[in-house]
């Protein structure tokens, strides 16, 4: 449809020292009524202090199809501390 | 609930037994299953329903409250009231953007609503005749809306899941100042506990009804239960509600309107007396007391708002062109 508002991505900071995490979607014609938006949607509760909005479109995702081959670390286990043997004398490490 | 146990879904679905078998384990895995994932159609078919009934019954709920906006007792009320109708709104606006997420158009969404295709709560059908109704909307209403929400935040798909615990962080607020009016209502002179009694006669069978059609006719229970959509069956969320509700009357010295209500020592819960199926299809099907005046208030407020999103677009397009010729 050639009217359809455009598809926001709306991301909130809770408050400083956190970063900003996905909360939702809100449409609007552009952003400066995005963030007016989704500052009236999904802070209406102190739910954070700064808001990013993001056009939908604009995001590349990677495909869930290709998560195994992308994520999974597989026997690469001596990515990990207890891969590697220290002795207890040696205290915490 | 607010889809009334999926009214009319069909979650019938075509794929190859080995397709359904993989999504099912992942299902049983309590795996949440996201926008982008491979899942039957059938699958994607309910919770577009779902959430969408769901949805729309949120942005209709908002009509026969904020009836009574203007004329709140006072200030005290009627910020509280602006506030959960506005949080209304926004519960609508999480569902719709969780649908969409599954490939339907917010504007689909709303002529669906409009066309009378898709359907929303039947409860919102009931008039609210006095101030008595905006408490008994709030403890009841919202009351068995959270019966219904809570689990639902464990919903297999995840974007409704998290619509929901949004969801369910602000109801709370919704049913403690409902429940606080008709507290102060059935601590007032008669005249006022005569308000209160009535607002719960008229509303108590209808919120008993949201829970959907009993277990033995519901049809498309059993799929929503296997995949996760649903945890607990409608009649298994109804007993859970009057065993809440009902001693939280008789605190405040009101009566349900159920002569058959009684202890049942055995089940550890109320027995309630039969509820009328018959009104409650009416209802659903469109024939109750506010259908029309809910469907043409909002067509109304959509055709009304057309100048507003028309010139929102055009200003951002001229926006978009000046930046462009400045650059
Ligand atoms: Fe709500
Ligand atoms: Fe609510």
């Amino acid at each position: 449809m050639a009217n359809e508002m455009p598809l926001w991505e709306v991301f909130i900071r809770p408050r400083n020292g956190l970063s900003h995490k996905h909360c939702g979607s809100i449409h609007a014609a552009d952003e400066v009524m995005a963030l007016q938006a989704a500052r009236d949607v999904y802070t209406r509760r102190g739910e954070g202090n700064s808001i990013w909005v993001v056009l939908s479109s604009a995001i590349t995702a990677s495909d869930p199809d290709q998560a195994g081959e992308n994520f999974e670390p597989g026997e690469k286990i001596y990515r990990h501390p207890t891969f590697y043997e220290i002795p207890e004398e040696v205290g915490n490490m | 609930m607010y889809s009334q146990g999926l009214i009319g879904a069909d979650g019938s679905t075509g794929e190859t037994p080995e397709f359904l078998e993989a999504f099912q384990k992942r299902i049983d895995a309590e795996e949440k299953i996201e926008p982008n994932d491979a899942m039957p159609e059938g699958y994607r078919r309910t919770l577009i329903r779902q959430i969408g009934q769901h949805a729309h019954s949120e942005i209709v709920g908002m009509l026969p409250e904020g009836n009574w906006i203007t004329r709140a007792p006072s200030l005290r009320r009627k910020a509280a009231l602006l506030a959960k109708v506005q949080d209304e709104g926004g519960h609508g606006l999480y569902l719709y953007a969780a649908a969409e997420t599954l490939g339907v158009s917010r504007e689909e969404m709303t002529e669906e609503l409009h066309s009378g295709k898709a359907k929303y709560s039947s409860i919102f059908n009931y008039p609210t005749l006095t101030w008595a109704d905006i408490g008994a909307i709030g403890w009841l209403v919202d009351g068995a809306a959270i019966m219904n929400q809570i689990p639902l935040c464990r919903c297999s798909f995840g974007p409704y899941a998290r619509a929901m615990i949004r969801v369910c962080k602000e109801e709370s607020f919704h049913q403690r100042q409902g429940y606080e009016i008709m507290m102060e209502l059935a601590g007032g002179t008669p005249e006022q506990k005569e308000m209160a009694q009535d607002a719960l006669n008229r509303w108590w069978w209808p919120s008993i009804m949201m829970f959907g059609p009993h277990d033995a006719d519901s049809q498309h229970s059993d799929q929503s239960m296997a995949w996760k959509i649903k945890r607990f069956s409608n009649d298994e969320l109804r007993q859970k509600f009057i065993d809440a509700t009902v001693p939280q009357a008789e605190f405040i010295g009101l009566k349900m309107p159920d002569p058959d209500l009684t202890w049942n020592e055995e089940k550890g819960g109320y027995d309630h007396g039969p509820i009328d199926w018959d009104e409650f299809w009416r209802v659903v099907k469109g024939h109750g007391p506010m259908a029309r005046d809910r469907i043409r208030d909002r067509r109304k407020a959509w055709e009304d708002g057309a100048w507003v999103r028309e010139a929102a677009l055009a200003h951002a397009e001229k926006r978009r062109a000046r930046k462009i010729a400045a650059e």
